[in-house]
């Protein structure tokens, strides 16, 4: 490997130093080769299948037959549908409390996990755990901690003196905060990225802060946050696609939606569509329209980073 | 802390005063969070200990008398929780995908962060794209295209595993972005200087690059076990013979045979699925946090 390596440096060594379009030229093979996984990858595993379902969107598909043309019916029917718009009302309450929520819970934990104490990385350990906790794993434990009679929510809500305990997944009011609630347990993921975030920041911006008489709260606000700036947008956009795609939580904590359908996530119903009614052809035509809906929230997203992302190589 | 002798004495004084006052909220704030996050663990651990008459009692124990281990001995014997095959054919998967899914998306990475060519932007927002396409518009139409290679190559993919690693060699687009977000705050003097010496690319990507970001290699590399070791919709798409079962697809198994009812059994099992990841998060987990601290990548 040095051999070749020693070879190619070599032969490559003038060329760097030519004109301006050869060096661009030798960038974009350079750049071409290194991307080519995924630019294989991005053709046979999702172009290919992201067209193919497109496709389908315009179809009668139930799987078993071949798809029939049926233009834009399939549209027509979910623009109509009463349970496709409240399968989207669900998502955007999930998204627009969870999200925020789960973002600052996760930024905030991170940033006392930075702080130097005695048993940091015990503390540390404790709140990643429960990210590693198998989806269906953790569906089951909360599902028995939310127990309405026996759980130990309800156990402890009781003890405290509170006699009117919420039903939890079985009440159309509670499985919503309920489920919310739950997916602050698994936020170890987010935090630990955070975490990664905050210790690369200069220890020198700190003592250079310090120095100008800046306290805790100052120096969070104008040396971590713009710092860790990247990281923020990263958590950011996960959490807006996480969020638009929660599924395999909700399915099985309370399958078909719960009461009321207070809980019948927008990717439960297009899963209902797909593989219980076999509507192919509707599940894709909302699998499209939730793919616009997630593109046109990350292009704000991005267009916003503009403004308060800095990275620190540039 | 040397330097702080230099510092006017107002200055050391008022930090001398404060420090002890300081940590304090931080850590009432760290044992409430910890709390939060180690409890349900431990009722789900409590619960998997218990018999069924225990694991329904009211006030409920935390550490039941007497413990029960025969639940787990019950799973290891139990024809419907094959735990070493399912562990075996977890961890195939687990090491053709993770040492792809680490391999691949650092060169993609690289490539986005470090090489200026025409076109990396559009590229890029392209990949961010895969990012939110909902899965069930891949997975079904995949489903037809493994199914027609099956037909049309002599070779099966369907009911292998094929399905479920072949796709992480072409880098994962979460990944990706994670990488690329850590190349982006290693200075560009540093492949500079390496390019001057003449380094090739390539040489500065195993070089250069790659020493620099081994925590956040490690990141992916943890992240995409876990998300190998989690993930039951893939298996139970694609997998179809119990022997072929991964744990994640086991444990959901058991679980419908049960119905959710046995919360003991459900949990000890949940808690041997969880076990095998805990002990490599444990051996892992030095060079993590020592990697994700020698990152001070200062320019």
């Amino acid at each position: 490997m040095s051999l070749r390596d020693r070879q190619e440096c070599l032969s490559h060594q003038n060329l760097e130093w030519t004109m301006g379009s050869k060096i661009e030229r030798k960038n974009l093979i350079k750049g071409l080769a290194f991307i080519s996984p995924w630019m294989i990858g991005f053709c046979v595993f999702t172009l290919l299948p992201i067209g193919l379902s497109l496709y389908y969107s315009f179809c009668d598909f139930s799987l078993l037959q071949p798809p029939l043309w049926r233009g834009l019916e399939n549209y027509q029917t979910i623009a109509s549908d009463p349970v496709f718009w409240k399968s989207l009302r669900v998502t955007a309450y999930f998204a627009a409390v969870a999200l925020p929520l789960g973002m600052l819970i996760a930024l905030s934990v991170a940033m006392l996990l930075n702080v130097k104490t005695p048993g940091q990385t015990i503390y540390r350990t404790i709140v990643f755990l429960p990210s590693l906790v198998p989806a269906v794993a953790s569906a089951m434990l909360w599902l028995w901690i939310f127990n309405p009679k026996l759980g130990l929510i309800n156990t402890l809500l009781r003890n405290v003196g509170i006699s009117y305990t919420p039903g939890w997944f079985g009440s159309p009011d509670w499985a919503m905060p309920a489920l919310i609630l739950m997916s602050f347990w698994g936020i170890g993921n987010t935090v630990i990225i955070y975490l990664a975030g905050l210790q690369d920041v200069p220890r020198e911006l700190y003592e250079a802060a310090e120095l100008d008489g800046a306290g805790v709260w100052q120096k969070t606000i104008h040396v971590t946050l713009p710092t860790i700036s990247p990281v923020i947008f990263f958590n950011l956009i996960m959490a807006i696609i996480g969020s638009m795609q929660n599924f395999t939580t909700p399915q099985l904590v309370t399958p078909g939606g719960g009461p009321d359908r207070s809980v019948y996530f927008y990717t439960m119903n297009l899963y209902d569509n797909a593989f219980v009614n076999l509507y192919m052809g509707k599940a894709s035509a909302m699998a499209w329209v939730q793919l616009l809906i997630v593109l046109a929230l990350t292009g704000i997203a991005f267009w916003s980073s503009k403004k308060w992302v800095h990275y620190q190589g540039k | 802390m040397s330097h702080s002798t230099n510092q006017p004495e107002s200055a050391l004084s008022g930090r001398a005063k404060r420090r002890p006052a300081k940590n304090w909220p931080v850590h009432v704030a760290l044992l409430f969070v910890c709390a939060t996050a180690i409890v349900p663990f431990l009722w789900m651990v409590s619960t998997s200990l218990k018999t069924q008459e225990q694991s329904q009692a009211f006030p409920p124990e935390w550490i039941p008398k007497p413990l029960r281990f025969e639940n787990y001995d019950d799973l290891f014997h139990s024809d419907k929780f094959d735990f070493l095959l399912w562990t075996r054919n977890t961890l195939i998967i687990e090491v053709l995908s993770v040492s792809g899914t680490v391999l691949s998306s650092a060169l993609v990475a690289y490539g986005f962060a470090k090489i200026p060519f025409k076109g990396r932007g559009v590229f890029f927002t392209m990949m961010l794209a895969t990012m939110m396409i909902p899965f069930p518009v891949t997975m079904v139409s995949m489903f037809s295209m493994y199914r027609w290679l099956g037909d049309h190559t002599g070779m099966e993919w369907l009911g292998t595993f094929k399905p479920l690693w072949v796709p992480a060699w072409f880098g994962g687009a979460f990944n990706i972005f994670l990488l690329r977000q850590f190349f982006l705050t290693i200075p560009d003097e540093l492949s500079e200087a390496a390019r001057i010496d003449g380094c090739s690319e390539l040489g500065i990507f195993f070089r250069v690059i790659l020493p620099l970001s081994r925590p956040a290699l490690t990141v992916v590399a943890l992240f995409a076990f876990m998300h190998n070791w989690n993930d039951f919709l893939g298996p139970l798409i694609y997998l179809q013979r119990p022997e072929q079962f991964t744990l994640a697809l086991g444990l959901q198994n058991l679980q419908s045979q049960h119905g959710g009812t046995p919360w003991h059994t459900l949990m000890a099992a949940s808690t041997l699925v969880i076990l095998p990841v805990l002990i490599l998060f444990f051996l892992a987990q030095k060079t993590f946090i020592e990697g994700i601290a020698t990152t001070g990548m200062k320019g």
